[in-house]
C-alpha cells in the first residue's frame, strides 16, 4: 500500500475506498473480540467461510470479523448488513440457515433474535435492544463497523481525519486548547485533567535544571494498556477492536506536546490486543501516519510496543516508566510530576487507552460538542465493564452522570435469579462498594469519590444477597498482598496484618477491636504509602465497614455470615420436612457425607462435610430441601423411625 | 546553585537547591529518624519513617523528607500527632519481624511503640534495602538483591558472586539495622550449599 | 531468605538444551538494549517455557545488567518461571467478577483433578497451574484458560471434561 503524503491525498484515498464499497452488498459482521472467541466465534467464522464457498457466494458476500460489540453475555454476535439483522449466541450449526434464509432470502430467523425479557418482544436491530439503546457509544461504537486488522476499514469510517485536521495547519497550542476546553479527564483512574497534563509537558517549567528550549528536550507519550483491575476489560476491547483510534489519539498528543517517541505498554495477558496493535502500527507506518514527515507536515513520530509480564503494580505510572527502562516495574517515590520528569527523567505524558481514544473525537467534532455530554466536572462518556451478578454482562458506554440504577437495571437488566441487589463495586482494588441506598448516584469522578469509592478504570462489579461483604474486603486485600511491590512498610506490612485480620474474621476467629485495628492500619496506609496502590488499598475495607458494618459485627460477635457464604461459618442441612429422598445429592456428594436411601430422608454427616456446596446446587428446586445455616447449631438429626417417607400411591386411595 | 530559605520546626534554615528536607534538617542539627537512608546511597523512600508535614502554597501534605526537595518558603514540621502515630505504627509493624533490633527498640521507646502489638513473624529483614543498594551503588558487585514482590519479597545472595566477593568485604553487615549477624547467616547458608 | 539456585530443586525432566546462539539472536532482535530486558526475557520464556539459569547469565553478560536485577524481574513477574513449566498451562481467573461467580470452587476442582496447587507443575510435566488476576473475559466468568484458549462459564463439575482433552 502506498504512502499518503498529505491531508488532501488522504481525503482522495478515503473517497477511493468508499467508492469501491457497495453499501448494499451483503456483509456478515461477526464479533471476534476475546469474549466471543471464548464463546466460539472462530468456529462460527470457519463455518461461515465454508458455507459461503460451498454456495458459490464468495464474490457476493463479505465476512467482516470485527472487534468487541460489548454484549459479551450473548456472544457470538453476528450482524447481517445492510439490514442490520442481529443474531446472538450463534453456533456453527446455525450458519447454513443464516446464509440461505437471511443473507440470500432476506428473512429473519426468529430463534436467533434477542428477546426483551420484560416485553417478550423479539428485536431485530442491535441498536434497538435496551442494552444498547440506553448507551452512548462514542468510543466503542465504531467496533461493530470495522475489522481491527484492516486500516482501510478505519479510514473508511473517517479514521485519521482528526490527525489530518491537526496537521493541516493547527498549531500545537491550538490542539492543547481544544483538549483543555473539552475538560477530558484521565480515564485510567486518576481523573486528572488531560489538557493540563499535556500543557505541563508542552511548556517546561523554568526551574528544571539544565532546561533548554522546549523543542530541544526529548519528550515521550505513553499509552497505559496495562489494565490490571480484575473485572475490567474496556481497554482490552478498545485495543483489540479499534487500535487505530488509540494510535491516532497518541500521534495527535505527541504533536501537541512536542514528542517524537511513544510507547504502548500492553499486558502480556492480552495477546490478541498485542497482535492487533502490532498490525495496526505496521499498517500506519506503511501509510505514513507514523514515521517521518507525517502527511507532509514535517512532524516525525515513532511508537514501540512493550509488553507487561504479569504485575498489577506495573500499571502505576511511575512503575510503568521504570519497567520501560528495563528495570523492575516498582513505583518510585517522587514529588516531581512525570510530565516534567518521567521516563528517563524526561517530560512524559502517560494516559490510559480510553483517554487517547477520545482525542480524535474531540478534535473532529470539537470540545463544545464533547462538553454537551456528562456532568459539570466530568465531561464525555465512560466505558464500564458491567459484570458479576447482573443479567446483561458486558461493556457499557454511557455519558457521565448516568445513575448507577440506570446502568444496572435499564442497561444491565437487573439481578438474575430473582436475587436482591446488595452492592456495586467500582474502581477495582482501589475502589469501594456502593450500597442500595446510593443507587441513584450520578456516576462521575467526584460523586464516586464522595461515596467512598472511585471511578478507577471503569470496572463495575454487581453483587447480590449471596455475596459476603467481609469476604469481598478479604478478597481485595488478598489480591493486593500479592500485587504490592513490597517496597514500603505501610503497604507491605499494613496489608499483611490486614489480611490476617480479615481472614480470621471470615473463619470465625474475629475479635473485638478488629474493626478499629483495620481502620488504624488503613489510615497509616492512606497517609504514608509510597504510591497510589498503597494509598487506595484500604478503600474496599473502609467502604465495606462504612456501609456493611453489621456484617463485620455478625462475623465477629456471633460467628455468623449473614450472606451464608463464608465456608467456615456455614453448615449445610437437609430439611427433613422437604427432603423427598431422591438420592441426587447423596450420589453427587464428593466425600460421601450424606446418609440415606430411596424413601429414607437424607442426613448430612457434619463431620465429613467439606462445605463444597454441591448438594445445595443439585437439590431439585421443587424440593429446595438443602439449606445453609450460620451462627446457630445444626439441628440434631431426626430419629431413625421418622426417616421413612411414606409415599401415597393410587392403590391405597 | 542558589540559596533556598525554608522553615523547619519553626527554625529558619538556609539550604542549597537540590537538597532534600532531610539533608537540610541534618545541616542544622534537627533529627529526623530514618531506617533506609544512607548518605552514600540514592534516597530510597521505602521505610516512610522520615515522614514530615510540609505546607507550601496553602496546601499541607505528608511527604518523606529523604526524597522531597527543599523549596522556597516551605514550612516543615518534623513532629505532630499524626506523624508520631504513623511512626509508631511503622515501628510496630517492623518489630513483628525484628523485635530485638537495637535501632528499632531505641525508636520504639521514643514513639511508645509496642513490640508485641502484632503477631511475630521472625524474618529479621525489614526491607530497608541498605545491603542491596550498597553492594550495587558503592561496591558495584551486585552480590545480593531482592527477589519476588509483596509480602513474599526477600533478599537473596547470588552464590557465584558472593563466594568470590563477600568474605573479604562484609561492608554491608554493619549497615543492617536489625542484626549484623543476619546478613552473615544468609551468606554462610549460601556458601554452604 | 531464599536462594535462587540454578538446578537444585527442579523436577526430574529433560533439561532443555539451551542454545546460546538462540539467546544471542533474541537479544540482538532487541538491538541489545538494556531497556528491552523484560521483552527479551518474555521471548526466552515463551520459547523455552522457562528461564534457564544459563540463559539469564548470558543475558546479564550481553546486556550488561546485573544478574540481581534479572533475578528480581524473573521472580517479580508472574509470566516468568525459573523451573520448567508443563506442556499445558492452566490459568484459572480469580478476578473479582469471576470470584463473585464462584471461581474458587472451580480452582478447588482443578486442584483436585491435577493434584497440584497454583505455582506448581505436576511430576509428568503435563500441567502447570496458575491463578491469574483477570483475563479480561469478565462477562463469561468463571473463566479458565488452557494454553491461551479461554473456557468461559466454567462449572466445577465441567473441569474434568475440559482437562481430559489435553495430553
Amino acid at each position: 500500500m502506498s504512502r499518503i503524503n498529505s491531508p488532501a491525498e488522504l481525503e482522495q484515498f478515503r473517497k477511493g475506498i468508499l467508492s469501491k464499497r457497495d453499501p448494499n452488498k451483503p456483509c456478515i459482521a461477526l464479533c471476534s473480540g476475546s469474549a466471543c472467541l471464548a464463546s466460539g466465534s472462530d468456529q462460527v467464522a470457519a463455518s461461515l467461510e465454508e458455507e459461503i464457498e460451498k454456495q458459490g457466494l464468495s464474490d457476493q458476500v463479505e465476512i467482516r470479523r470485527t472487534g468487541c460489540h460489548g454484549f459479551c453475555e450473548r456472544g457470538p454476535i453476528t450482524i447481517i448488513h445492510p439490514e442490520e439483522t442481529s443474531y446472538f449466541q450463534v453456533e456453527p450449526e446455525d450458519v447454513p440457515e443464516i446464509i440461505s434464509q437471511t443473507v440470500k432470502g432476506k428473512q429473519v430467523i426468529e430463534r436467533l433474535l434477542y428477546v426483551d425479557p420484560s416485553t417478550n418482544e423479539k428485536i431485530i436491530h442491535e441498536s434497538e435492544i435496551p442494552f444498547y439503546k440506553n448507551q452512548e457509544r462514542l468510543v466503542l461504537g465504531s467496533n461493530v463497523s470495522i475489522d481491527p486488522k484492516s486500516i482501510d476499514d478505519y479510514v473508511a469510517i473517517g479514521g485519521y481525519s482528526a490527525l489530518a485536521k491537526v496537521l493541516s495547519g493547527m498549531t500545537s497550542e491550538q490542539v492543547l486548547e481544544e483538549v483543555k476546553k473539552s475538560n477530558l479527564r484521565g480515564r485510567g483512574g486518576g481523573g486528572f485533567p488531560t489538557g493540563i497534563k499535556w500543557q505541563g509537558a508542552a511548556a517546561l517549567p523554568s526551574h528544571v535544571e539544565g532546561s533548554r528550549n522546549a523543542s530541544g528536550e526529548t519528550k515521550y507519550v505513553i499509552v497505559n494498556a496495562d489494565e490490571g483491575d480484575p473485572g475490567a476489560y474496556m481497554n482490552r476491547s478498545t485495543l483489540e477492536g479499534n487500535p487505530h483510534s488509540v494510535l491516532e489519539g497518541l500521534i495527535i498528543g505527541a504533536f501537541a506536546i512536542g514528542a517524537q517517541e511513544g510507547y504502548i505498554y500492553v499486558r502480556q495477558e492480552y495477546p490478541l490486543a498485542v497482535e492487533n496493535v502490532d498490525i495496526a502500527i505496521k499498517q500506519a507506518e506503511e501509510y505514513g501516519f507514523l514515521g517521518g514527515n507525517i502527511l507532509g507536515s514535517g512532524f516525525d513520530f515513532n511508537v514501540q510496543v512493550h509488553q507487561g509480564a504479569g504485575a498489577f503494580v506495573s500499571g502505576e505510572s511511575t512503575a510503568l516508566m521504570t519497567a520501560l527502562e528495563g528495570k523492575v516495574g516498582e513505583p518510585r517515590p517522587k514529588y516531581i510530576r512525570s510530565n516534567v520528569k518521567g521516563l528517563w527523567g524526561r517530560p512524559s505524558v502517560l494516559n490510559n487507552v480510553e483517554t487517547w481514544a477520545n482525542v480524535p473525537l474531540i478534535i473532529n467534532k470539537g470540545a463544545d460538542w464533547f462538553t454537551q455530554f456528562g456532568t459539570e466536572r466530568s465531561k464525555g462518556t465512560k466505558i464500564f465493564s458491567l459484570v458479576g451478578k447482573v443479567t446483561n454482562t458486558g461493556l457499557v458506554e454511557v455519558p457521565m452522570g448516568t445513575t448507577l440504577r440506570d446502568i444496572i437495571y435499564k442497561i444491565g437488566g437487573g439481578i438474575p435469579g430473582g436475587k436482591r441487589f446488595k452492592a456495586v463495586q467500582t474502581g477495582g482494588p482501589s475502589g469501594g462498594c456502593i450500597p442500595e441506598e446510593l443507587l441513584d448516584l450520578q456516576v462521575d469522578f467526584d460523586e464516586l469519590t464522595r461515596a467512598g469509592s472511585m471511578m478507577g478504570s471503569g470496572g463495575m462489579i454487581v453483587m447480590d444477597e449471596d455475596t459476603c461483604m467481609v469476604d469481598v474486603a478479604r478478597y481485595f486485600i488478598d489480591f493486593l498482598t500479592d500485587e504490592s511491590c513490597g517496597k514500603c512498610v505501610p503497604c507491605r506490612e499494613g496489608l499483611r496484618q490486614m489480611h490476617k485480620i480479615l481472614t480470621n474474621i471470615t473463619v470465625g476467629k474475629g475479635r473485638e477491636g478488629d474493626i478499629e485495628l483495620l481502620e488504624e492500619l488503613s489510615e497509616v496506609a492512606i497517609d504514608a504509602s509510597l504510591c497510589a496502590l498503597g494509598r487506595t488499598a484500604p478503600n474496599p475495607v473502609l467502604s465495606t465497614i462504612r456501609y456493611f458494618r453489621d456484617e463485620y459485627e455478625a462475623h465477629i460477635k456471633e460467628k455468623r455470615c449473614p450472606a451464608l457464604s463464608c465456608k467456615e461459618l456455614i453448615s449445610y442441612y437437609i430439611d427433613p420436612t422437604k427432603c423427598q429422598a431422591c438420592m441426587i445429592c447423596l450420589r453427587k456428594c464428593p466425600v460421601e457425607a450424606i446418609d440415606g436411601a430411596k424413601s429414607k430422608i437424607h442426613i448430612i454427616d457434619q463431620e465429613k462435610c467439606t462445605k463444597c456446596g454441591t448438594c445445595f446446587e443439585v437439590c431439585p428446586s421443587r424440593f429446595g430441601a438443602v439449606i445453609k445455616i450460620s451462627g446457630e447449631p445444626v439441628p440434631s438429626p431426626i430419629p431413625e423411625d421418622a426417616r421413612t417417607i411414606v409415599r401415597k400411591s393410587k392403590k391405597n386411595e | 546553585m542558589s540559596e533556598i530559605l525554608l522553615q523547619i520546626d519553626g527554625k529558619k534554615v538556609q539550604a542549597r537547591e537540590e537538597m532534600t528536607i532531610l539533608e537540610a534538617a541534618q545541616s542544622v542539627g534537627i533529627f529526623i529518624p530514618t531506617l533506609c537512608h544512607h548518605e552514600k546511597l540514592e534516597p530510597y523512600g521505602a521505610c516512610r519513617i522520615c515522614i514530615v508535614e510540609v505546607t507550601v502554597g496553602g496546601r499541607t501534605r505528608l511527604v518523606v523528607s529523604c526524597v522531597y526537595l527543599v523549596e522556597e518558603n516551605l514550612v516543615v514540621r518534623t513532629r505532630s500527632e499524626k506523624i508520631d502515630k504513623i511512626r509508631k505504627a511503622i515501628l510496630e509493624l517492623l518489630l513483628a519481624h525484628a523485635p530485638d533490633s537495637p535501632k528499632l527498640q531505641d525508636l520504639a521507646k521514643e514513639y511508645g511503640a509496642d513490640k508485641d502489638r502484632f503477631e511475630k513473624e521472625a524474618s529479621f529483614c525489614i526491607h530497608c534495602g541498605l545491603c542491596v543498594r550498597y553492594c550495587a551503588e558503592v561496591k558495584k558487585k551486585n552480590a545480593v538483591g531482592f527477589i519476588d514482590r509483596g509480602i513474599r519479597k526477600e533478599i537473596s545472595f547470588i552464590p557465584e558472586i558472593a563466594s568470590k566477593e563477600c568474605w573479604d568485604c562484609k561492608e554491608c553487615f554493619p549497615l543492617c539495622p536489625t542484626s549484623a549477624l543476619q546478613a552473615a547467616y544468609v551468606l554462610i547458608e549460601a556458601l554452604a550449599s | 531468605m531464599r536462594l535462587v539456585h540454578s538446578s537444585e530443586n527442579e523436577p526430574i525432566c529433560e533439561k532443555a538444551a539451551m542454545d546460546t546462539d538462540r539467546i544471542d539472536q533474541i537479544i540482538d532482535n532487541h538491538q541489545g538494549e538494556a531497556s528491552s530486558l523484560i521483552q527479551v526475557l518474555l521471548e526466552i520464556q515463551s520459547e523455552h517455557r522457562w528461564l534457564p539459569r544459563e540463559a539469564l547469565e548470558r543475558v546479564s553478560e550481553k546486556l550488561k545488567v546485573p544478574l540481581t536485577r534479572i533475578l528480581h524481574i524473573a521472580t517479580f513477574y508472574k509470566a516468568f518461571s525459573l523451573v520448567p513449566k508443563g506442556r499445558h498451562e492452566i490459568h484459572v481467573c480469580m478476578g473479582t467478577a469471576c470470584h463473585v461467580r464462584g471461581a474458587s470452587r472451580v480452582l478447588d476442582a482443578v486442584q483436585d483433578l491435577t493434584g497440584i496447587r497454583p505455582g506448581e507443575t505436576d511430576l509428568d510435566l503435563k500441567f502447570s497451574l496458575e491463578t491469574v488476576n483477570c483475563l479480561g473475559c469478565c462477562a463469561l466468568g468463571p473463566v479458565m484458560a488452557i494454553d491461551g484458549k479461554t473456557h468461559g462459564k466454567m462449572a466445577p463439575d465441567e473441569t474434568a471434561d475440559v482437562l481430559k482433552n489435553y495430553d
